[in-house]
């Protein structure tokens, strides 16, 4: 427990010093895409789905977020809600179809809909095509605080992605979340034990899809951009490659995932399709030689080392 | 002129045959995906970029080289055949007893590599590739004008497509095939090298991917971003079809080629979007797809 509570202590103090340390706009692209890693995770990792479609509620509460806070001049804090709220329901839709089938083809099933999604966004006027929503206005937090400061803006973006994280570490470690856990390791067991595993399944996918929902949405009020980017499939590959270089299975390995992917895809921007290489060949060296990803490699040598420790101690 | 439904005929059964079209490449590059997901039980995400690969190596082969289509049809596939058995011996077969998730993912992080080599290579704007020669022009059918490339690709999808079903259901090395898939422990047992069968598997697929390439390079433009646009809608077309039979696959295919392109004429803005809808009203009310069998 006191382990546990030093390392909170240490993250937040890592939050707070790091606006200080680093360009704070790179901060929050990387926190935004921690949360949308999360919320992925929360299928992935905790329920054994892969959904190869995610980028469909991030793209969409961006557009959501930008369509209602330039159209309608709401509040930024009105705007996540909405952009948050049109992720659930589409999560319930999607989820309803895609849980009718397992393993890869919900995998494939995931993705033909994000697909979908896409194609509908080159052509709906509301998402203004190629050029995106540009220049979204940040507007006043609940109508007071206005979030042009830079400092305001990150605390704003750090509560929502705290929230979200904490939100979906209370989910895996509730009951439901064990239950969830019990269909990714044996979904006929479960259902023998009387669970009815699809009401739980469409459960995990809406949540995943809300939470990543609040992630899209945070990203566009901090880029103030809603674009095809978000929603296309590359954006899809990347939230599992995060989830998968960090450590799936774990609550911390998205996050780390999802700012060294980032960090990445910052540094050699000007690379062009070399992002695009350097992200497949990390694919195959993580699915080749370690698919516990960084977190999860890490977390088993500390354990193989205590372990190490307690057996020399018992011996000795 | 005729009409049917307010649609001139001539361009209802010009949107047809383009749809046709379509429906071939889905239905070749769905019969390979089929393939290799019996044997392998992974969904190669590389099948597109083994496609794309086949349209560049043809019209590298004609730019570079100067070697001419009909060469660039026997050549391409054999090569991307053993490309695609390199991949399975290096990368794939070590990831056979594992959650076939994890063959969709490292296929998937091949494609990136791929086509991110390509589009550095390349750029993203299409490469023309001339119409052969001998397959230039049209015939005029009377009610419609047929551009010979066209009929020709239509067909040669057909023959393929038929000479992979005889091969599979005909020949004593089909029905290994086929016994792999349905059991590979018992097959082993009698003596047959089935991590071979994989491998030929695998790269039989691929060089069936690289000849749709090859077949599609002077119909569409050869850009690094066709495998990747057009194996999104081939997935969604094996959903569909279900995975379970070959000639369920190749019907899937060209049937919705054809839907897709009477789409195109009735309702132009949902063209891209049908095989999708499709796909959610088949998992609605037969999810195991139109030929699959109940998981």
């Amino acid at each position: 427990m006191n382990r546990k509570f030093a390392l909170g202590l240490l993250i937040l103090a890592l939050a707070i010093a790091a606006p200080f340390l680093v360009y704070p706009v790179f901060l929050m692209k990387g926190l935004c895409f921690a949360l949308f890693a999360v919320s992925f995770n929360l299928l992935l990792g905790y329920t054994g789905l892969l959904s190869f479609g995610h980028a469909a509620f991030f793209g969409m509460a961006a557009y959501v977020l930008g369509h209602a806070m330039t159209a309608w001049r709401v509040t930024p804090d009105l705007g996540l809600l909405a952009g948050t709220l049109a992720a659930g329901v589409m999560g319930l839709a999607f989820g309803f179809v895609a849980i009718r089938r397992q393993g890869i083809y919900f995998a494939m099933v995931t993705l033909a809909l994000a697909q979908m999604v896409y194609f509908v966004c080159l052509q709906v006027p509301f998402t203004h095509g190629e050029d995106g929503i540009q220049s979204i206005p940040r507007g006043k937090l609940f109508g007071l605080l206005s979030l042009d400061d830079p400092i305001r803006l990150y605390v704003l973006v750090l509560v929502i992605v705290g929230a979200g994280c904490w939100l979906v570490w209370r989910t895996i470690h509730s009951p439901f979340g064990q239950v969830l856990r019990a269909i990714r390791e044996n979904e006929p067991r479960a259902i023998s034990l009387g669970y009815r595993t699809q009401h739980f399944k469409l459960a995990a996918f809406v949540l995943s899809a809300g939470l990543a929902g609040l992630a899209g949405a945070t990203k566009a009020l901090v880029f103030q951009l809603a674009s095809l980017t978000d929603v296309h499939w590359h954006s899809s590959g990347e939230v599992v490659l995060m989830t998968l270089l960090g450590g799936m299975g774990t609550v911390l390995g998205p996050i780390a995932g999802a700012f060294v992917v980032v960090a990445i895809e910052n540094s050699l921007a000007e690379l062009g399709a070399w992002v695009t290489i350097i992200q497949g060949a990390i694919f195959i060296v993580v699915v080749l030689l370690f698919r516990r990803g960084l977190v999860g490699e890490a977390l088993a040598l500390v354990e193989r080392l205590t372990d190490k420790r307690a057996d020399a101690g018992e011996t000795g | 002129m005729i009409t049917l439904l307010g649609i001139p005929l001539q361009v209802l059964l010009g949107q047809l045959l383009l749809g046709l079209i379509n429906g071939a490449f889905y239905a070749v590059l769905s019969l390979g995906l089929a393939l290799i997901f019996g044997l392998l039980n992974i969904v190669n995400f590389a099948h597109g970029a083994q496609y794309m690969m086949g349209a560049f190596a043809a019209w590298l082969l004609l730019t570079v080289a100067g070697v001419g289509y009909w060469p660039a049809l026997l050549l391409v596939p054999p090569a991307l055949g053993a490309v695609g058995m390199l991949t399975e011996i290096l990368l794939l077969r070590r990831l056979a007893k594992l959650d076939p998730l994890y063959g969709l993912l490292a296929t998937f992080g091949l494609a990136l590599v791929i086509e991110g080599l390509f589009r550095q290579v390349y750029g993203v704007s299409g490469q023309p590739y001339p119409v052969p020669r001998s397959l230039q022009g049209g015939v005029n059918l009377g009610f419609m004008f047929l551009p010979i490339y066209r009929g020709w690709v239509v067909v040669a999808s057909l023959m393929v497509c038929l000479a992979s079903w005889a091969a599979i259901e005909r020949t004593r090395l089909g029905a290994l095939l086929r016994a792999g898939t349905e059991n590979p422990g018992l097959v082993r047992a009698f003596g047959v090298n089935v991590p071979l069968l994989i491998t030929v598997t695998y790269g039989f697929g691929a060089g069936l991917a690289g000849l749709a390439g090859v077949l599609a390079a002077p119909i569409y433009s050869v850009s690094p971003l066709m495998g990747t646009n057009i194996i999104i809608t081939v997935f969604a077309v094996v959903v569909i079809g279900g995975m379970g039979s070959i000639l369920g696959s190749v019907l899937t295919g060209f049937g919705l080629g054809l839907v897709e392109g009477l789409t195109k004429v009735f309702y132009p803005e949902g063209s891209t979007t049908v095989i999708f809808v499709i796909m959610v009203a088949v998992l609605l009310i037969r999810p195991a797809g139109l030929f699959g069998k109940a998981a």
